[in-house]
């Protein structure tokens, strides 16, 4: 069960990151981006569904994917509060892809080297080269806007200060989670920290930004305890299903 | 998903007749024009005028399906929508592209849908209000659509048809992303078939006004037929499109909201109800009920992200001068 | 800011063994996003194994006033073609 719980997270992680980009599609700053940003949402849904399946099997009590999405509440969610942040501006969703991406590329590069479960190894197969190109992607853009025009430097200081606080929580295993470790299906989330801070600070320092002292990180979502934003989240995504118990779609 | 019937078309054209007669000779022999051609002032002008609509179609058409990504009632409809308004986007993109090559620029045809200057289809000034309406767009506004723009690849302007060729290929899952969706409802549950059919009883007249006015009432249609801008007729493509979806819409049990609409076995095509072009016209000149939140979103997409373009721009700049001190 | 993102024109090699074709174009403020956005709009759905891109503007075109004198001249040097030369059949394939 402990398992089953781990991977949830995971998914979870997935799909709210992969709404959350998909809120921008047709509002992006440039037509460009309008085509980027829904590659990203799509690579980050598609990794969420094969986990959901996954994780539904491990229960084995008969749940679809879409009971795992549209089924739960936001205290059942447990999703880490950084992919739940809302978009605010393209500086912050394009901060917090960052953040995620450059967790989950090693997380899935050692997953490839340990994990027994074969389909994790094959989500981790696919997701650490989408990863990989999402670093890129938001990362480029963080540059420019770290190091472009004053407002834009501006606006990607307060997205450093309004979603480092968040990042720490990407570093800790659940109880699920390190049972998880224990038995050889997830590496250790800790062990991501290095790899992370590679990446970040490079990244930085050309956008000519600073990680800032957090010396009080926020963290919770494990234990679904949420932002108030997911619950506005869920209620919008969750309508339809809700409304019709039991339909098919 | 296309722009319907060309919106003001102006042909008129001042070169020699010797001069026009070599281009329509040109035409006749089905030779492509390509951007650096000389070409008559008439046909870059009602291009300009019909790739632009067509581009921004596309790109207000994601407004009111991306109302229902977040909504989507399950994980593999909201991938589909999502991966079909990302194509939405894309279609647009390669129309810019192509109107561009005849020398005018993304922000100046940006700058035009947002002060009203240019037309975009009038489909997309309805709103959608429940998730059936996904599916009945898909269904019939990109059913409309494909009768619209299959022909569109065989353009006489080289960049159009090679963008609709693109276009096309593309769009192949649309329709039956958005008529999977209408079965699926319309065999579903008692207030899923209501919601299909409500869906078709408020977008099938728009649906057909998609293709424009009459002929008869169509202006200038008959010099881009002869440019070959246009290879058929509204009327012509407003039949196609009626003929191959009534069938479909009896395959679902729905009915279509037309009690005129009956089978014509001398013509071999169903004879339709009037058409009410006041409501046409009044969409068409930006009255419709989702008109100002249209031009509203995408203008405040576009400045919302003014300074994200600027800082992209700023940024290249000293990019290029690090270069060029580091040499 | 009326600074308009410069135009760029895009070529795909489809798989290995064909040569890059251009596909269209894209608006980038630099190559680094250019490549990035050519990769997002032309490759969705696998027609790639790499990608060129080049700034619209440095492209070098032929003058369509001389299209007649640069590609006329060629039409009557038939000799070029195969066809031009008889073999008898008897000789086999050549």
């Amino acid at each position: 069960m402990a398992v089953f719980e781990a991977i949830l997270e995971l998914a979870d992680d997935h799909l709210v990151l992969g709404h959350r980009i998909s809120e921008w599609c047709g509002h992006a700053p440039m037509l460009e981006e309008d085509l980027a940003m829904p590659n990203m949402a799509l690579d980050l849904i598609g990794t969420a569904r094969t986990l959901y399946d996954r994780a539904a099997m491990l229960e084995g009590k008969g749940r679809s994917e879409d009971d795992m999405a549209y089924l739960r509440g936001e205290r059942e969610y447990r999703n880490c509060l950084l992919v739940e942040r809302p978009n605010e501006d393209f500086a912050h969703t394009m901060l917090r892809s960052l953040y995620f991406a450059a967790f989950m590329r090693p997380f899935w590069l050692a997953t490839l080297e340990m994990t027994t479960d074969e389909t994790v190894r094959g989500v981790a197969g696919k997701a650490e080269k989408e990863m990989a190109y999402h670093i890129r992607h938001a990362g480029e853009w963080v540059i420019r806007l770290g190091d472009g025009t004053e407002e834009s430097a501006r606006r990607m200081r307060d997205a450093v200060a309004a979603l480092h606080i968040y990042t720490g929580e990407l570093f800790e295993s659940s109880p699920a989670a390190t049972e998880a470790e224990a038995e050889g299906v997830l590496p250790v989330r800790a062990d991501m920290r290095a790899a992370w801070e590679d990446v970040i600070g490079q990244v930085f320092a050309e956008a000519l930004l600073e990680a800032p002292e957090v010396p009080y990180p926020q963290t919770g979502g494990r234990k679904g305890l949420h932002g108030e934003g997911l619950g506005h989240l869920l209620a919008e995504m969750q309508s339809v299903y809700r409304a019709h118990p039991g339909a098919t779609w | 998903m296309y722009s319907q019937g060309l919106i003001g078309a102006d042909g008129s054209t001042t070169e020699t007749p010797e001069f026009l007669d070599t281009f329509q000779k040109r035409i006749d022999a089905e030779q492509k024009i390509e951007p650096t051609d000389a070409m008559p002032e008439g046909y870059r002008r009602t291009l300009v005028r019909q790739i632009g609509q067509h581009a921004h179609s596309e790109i207000v058409g994601m407004l009111p399906e991306g109302n229902w990504i977040t909504r989507a009632p399950s994980l593999r409809r909201k991938a589909a929508l999502l991966a079909k308004v990302q194509d939405e986007g894309g279609h647009g993109l390669y129309l810019y592209s192509a109107a561009e090559t005849l020398g005018v620029s993304r922000e100046q045809m940006t700058e035009e849908l947002h002060s009203g200057k240019a037309k975009y289809s009038s489909i997309f000034n309805y709103p959608t209000l429940t998730w059936a309406d996904i599916g009945i767009i898909g269904w019939l506004v990109d059913g409309a659509a494909i009768m619209n723009q299959i022909p569109l690849c065989r353009c006489s302007f080289g960049p159009y048809a090679r963008a609709m060729i693109r276009v096309c290929k593309e769009e192949s899952f649309h329709q039956r992303q958005g008529y999977e969706i209408v079965m699926t409802l319309a065999q579903g549950t008692p207030e899923q078939k209501a919601m299909a059919q409500d869906a078709l009883n408020r977008w099938w007249w728009p649906s057909i006004m998609m293709f424009g006015p009459h002929d008869a009432d169509s202006q200038h249609s008959d010099q881009s037929m002869a440019w070959k801008i246009k290879r058929f007729t509204n009327d012509e493509l407003r039949q196609k499109f009626i003929d191959a979806t009534v069938p479909q819409a009896e395959y679902l049990d729905l009915t279509i909201p037309d009690p005129d609409l009956k089978w014509n076995e001398a013509k071999q095509g169903y004879d339709h109800g009037p058409i009410d072009w006041d409501e046409f016209w009044r969409v068409v000149k930006g009255h419709g009920p989702m008109a100002r939140d249209r031009i509203k979103d995408r203008k405040a997409a576009w400045d919302n992200g003014a300074w994200v373009r600027e800082a992209a721009l700023t940024h290249a700049e000293k990019r290029r001068a690090r270069k060029m001190a580091a040499e | 800011m009326t600074q308009a993102t410069p135009l760029w024109e895009v070529f795909i090699r489809p798989r290995n063994g064909l040569s890059h074709k251009h596909v269209g174009s894209i608006h980038a403020a630099d190559e680094v996003m250019a490549v990035q956005a050519a990769r997002d709009v032309y490759t969705r759905r696998g027609e790639g194994t790499s990608i060129w891109v080049v700034r619209s503007a440095d492209i070098v075109a032929s003058d369509p006033d001389q299209a007649g004198e640069n590609f006329e001249p060629t039409a009557d040097k038939i000799y070029r073609h195969p066809t031009f030369y008889e073999i008898p059949e008897d000789v086999g394939h050549m």
